[in-house]
């Protein structure tokens, strides 16, 4: 493998890491702060993607498209807030479960009543459909680029948002105790609302920036939440920092793993026997580290016993 | 309170009666088990939607239809639902073949018929067959045998080859490397979902293949030849029709130009009466036919080709009269083997743009009077 070949897929982990960070973010802030297992994430993110879908085919505007996206997704995020999530904070987490499954199935069959079975058209604006090169000589395509970028400002903003204002300060507090927060008078139903559609509309985001390079379809947000909480529980509920590093590592775990585990069976196994053990280990790469980190830090790496 | 139970009784009466008028007064009663909801509602809807355009108007055809959600255990359980209390003469319409491997070898067992619109496992075409089973689109491997033909018809020498880690993606995979002699450079097997295929498309790159080969069904393939048409790489692509039928193309657009892919059906194949279903099916449906729709629409013509020759109470002479084939399908040569699989041609294909619309045009011949290679291990 050559050198350049390797720097491209450090490139494709990190951009794959980045855009489930936009995934993971939402779900442990939601996680952290409301105590809520929320998996209805993945509807938010279809439904960014198809909100994107819907509106780039109306107006042929890429960035219409991802404002659309954004709020779509923190509209739709609000609003079952206000409606279901809201009545199962007290409830058990098996409770808060079966609740956000049947969100699950209630958002998937209506987009298929609404836009059809059959997936929709989405591609990356014309500007940016091609491949830049970059020092080195490596092509990489530049929307892959582009949402590296997207995804790293994201993070810079959030940290900020959480360290230096007050809406940070409040939901920093309500993490660590609810009722006191209550009792100082922030109005904590307020803060819930507005914690929860900002994870959705970033879900929303992820969903509208892949679905350009990938498929929007019924269905395609579930496989993207269960890497999310690999990664939340991986980089340690509740901490953005924690979602951060575990998406990245999840992101250059996965991608390295498939190309280099191989490659490694290849030096001393048969090429099709290399290939098939290979690509079952990579598969299975990211849950062994998320054992691994398990075994040594029980609440993930930047979890709070 | 006894009116009420009076009523109860009168209306299950009526119902029973009727019931039983329309139990067998010789009509033929279809259990149709198929996808509707889900990822791959797709293929389920294009095959029901093929199948009742061709029983349309057919009085002795009666149709229950329902939803398997992709799912083997719902899929059984909606079988026993229609031999046991819907007493179905015919059961029809599954998609995919893990659900076919469980339903049909006990459908047989309980001497239903069953016609395969869609799924062609390799245990159905060998050593599992049945006199009751019939295949009607395609034994699994037949694509790819096909595809690995064309390739060394048209100078293909170094070939990469990519396929979801599971086994319909495997045996693809291997029916091609049946057939093609050339090289193949590098085989990746990606996990099954895979949305992202930045990593596969770098090591692609870096191979000296001329040619892709290819299997991603549904979503996997619209994600990666997106990413493909990002990449700037230039290499030919080829792969089984499942990864580029009318239903797919849309979402992927202008990406998928120039890709080839092996089918037994196009809309512009040239055949008596394909005309006719294309146009059918747009003014029924309001969309382009997928090879899916050609698929259940030679379901229905075959079921009723037989229907005008034999009572379905008599197993053997409708068995019979289905294996005769005498219907015109919109593939145009039609056959069984003697496993109860097609012999039929397979064509390469070209994705083409018409208009604002992408879509797939003949370009020639991949496979003429194909069957498949199981049929020795089958004794019927």
């Amino acid at each position: 493998m050559t050198p350049i070949l390797l720097i491209e897929q450090v490139l494709n982990g990190l951009q794959s890491g980045i855009t489930l960070f936009l995934m993971a973010a939402g779900l442990t802030l939601i996680f952290g702060v409301m105590g809520l297992i929320n998996l209805a994430h993945g509807s938010l993110y279809m439904i960014g993607a198809f909100a994107a879908a819907a509106v780039a085919g109306w107006t042929g505007s890429f960035v219409l498209a991802l404002g659309a996206a954004l709020a779509a997704a923190a509209a739709a995020g609000m609003i079952i807030e206000m409606v279901v999530i809201r009545r199962l904070y007290d409830r058990d987490h098996l409770d808060q479960v079966l609740a956000t499954f049947a969100l699950i199935l209630i958002f998937s069959e209506g987009t298929r009543w609404l836009f059809g079975s059959f997936p929709l058209y989405l591609d990356v604006p014309a500007a940016l459909s091609g491949p830049v090169t970059l020092p080195g000589g490596i092509l990489y395509p530049s929307y892959r680029l582009l949402i590296i970028v997207i995804g790293l400002l994201i993070a810079v903003g959030l940290f900020q948002l959480i360290a230096r204002t007050r809406i940070g300060i409040q939901i920093r507090a309500g993490e660590s105790d609810r009722e006191m927060i209550a009792a100082l008078g922030v109005d904590i139903s307020r803060l819930y609302t507005i914690v929860f559609a900002l994870g959705a509309a970033l879900a929303g985001l992820a969903g509208a920036l892949v679905g350009a390079i990938q498929s929007v379809q019924v269905g395609m947000g579930e496989p993207v939440l269960i890497l999310a909480f690999v990664v939340i529980v991986i980089g340690g509920i509740g901490s953005i920092k924690g979602a951060l590093v575990g998406a990245l590592l999840v992101g250059l775990t996965d991608t390295l793993g498939g190309v280099l585990l191989p490659l490694l069976f290849g030096l001393f196994m048969d090429p099709s026997s290399a290939t098939t053990i290979g690509s079952a280990l990579a598969s299975m790469s990211i849950y062994i580290l998320m054992a691994l980190v398990l075994l040594f830090r029980p609440t993930g790496l930047y979890g709070r016993a | 309170m006894k009116m009420k139970s009076l009523v109860a009784a009168a209306c299950m009466a009526l119902t029973g009666t009727a019931a039983l008028a329309d139990g067998h007064g010789g009509k033929l009663k279809v259990g149709m088990i198929t996808t509707l909801s889900g990822g791959g509602a797709g293929l389920g809807i294009d095959v029901r939607d093929g199948f009742m355009l061709a029983a349309k108007g057919n009085e002795m055809l009666e149709v229950v239809i329902e939803d398997d959600q992709q799912k083997p255990d719902i899929a059984v359980q909606l079988a026993d639902k229609m031999i046991q209390s819907e007493n179905v003469d015919v059961l029809t319409g599954i998609i995919w073949s893990n659900l076919a491997m469980a339903v049909i070898p006990s459908a047989t067992a309980q001497g239903k018929f069953y016609l395969s619109p869609n799924a062609g496992p390799s245990a159905l075409a060998g050593k599992g067959c049945s006199p009751l089973y019939f295949n009607i689109s395609w034994q699994n491997d037949a694509f790819y045998e096909a595809g690995g033909l064309w390739a060394n018809e048209n100078d293909i020498e170094k070939v990469f080859l990519m396929a979801p880690n599971y086994p319909a993606g495997i045996d693809g995979m291997t029916g091609f490397k049946r057939t093609f002699t050339g090289e193949v450079v590098n085989e990746v097997y990606t996990s099954l979902g895979q949305t992202d295929y930045a990593a596969e498309i770098a090591q692609i790159r870096a191979s000296d293949a001329d040619t892709v080969y290819f299997f991603l069904p549904g979503g996997m393939g619209i994600s990666f030849m997106k990413q493909w048409a990002g990449s700037g790489v230039d290499k030919n692509v080829m792969g089984p029709a499942f990864s580029f039928d009318q239903g797919i193309l849309g979402a992927i657009g202008d990406a998928a130009l120039g890709v080839k892919n092996t089918s037994h059906w196009s809309k512009d194949l040239d055949v008596p009466g394909n005309a006719e279903f294309v146009q059918a099916f747009q003014d029924e449906y309001g969309r382009l036919p997928s090879l899916y729709a050609a698929q259940g629409y030679d379901t229905a013509l075959l079921l009723m080709s037989a229907m005008g020759k034999a009572d379905v109470n008599d197993a053997d002479a409708f068995q019979a009269a289905l294996k005769e084939a005498d219907f015109q399908s919109v593939r145009g040569k039609f056959s069984f083997a003697d496993n109860q699989h097609p012999i039929q041609d397979i064509y390469m294909r070209e994705v083409v743009k018409e208009g604002d619309v992408v879509t797939n045009k003949i370009i020639g011949v991949a496979a003429t009077d194909h069957s498949d290679v199981y049929g020795v291990d089958c004794s019927m």
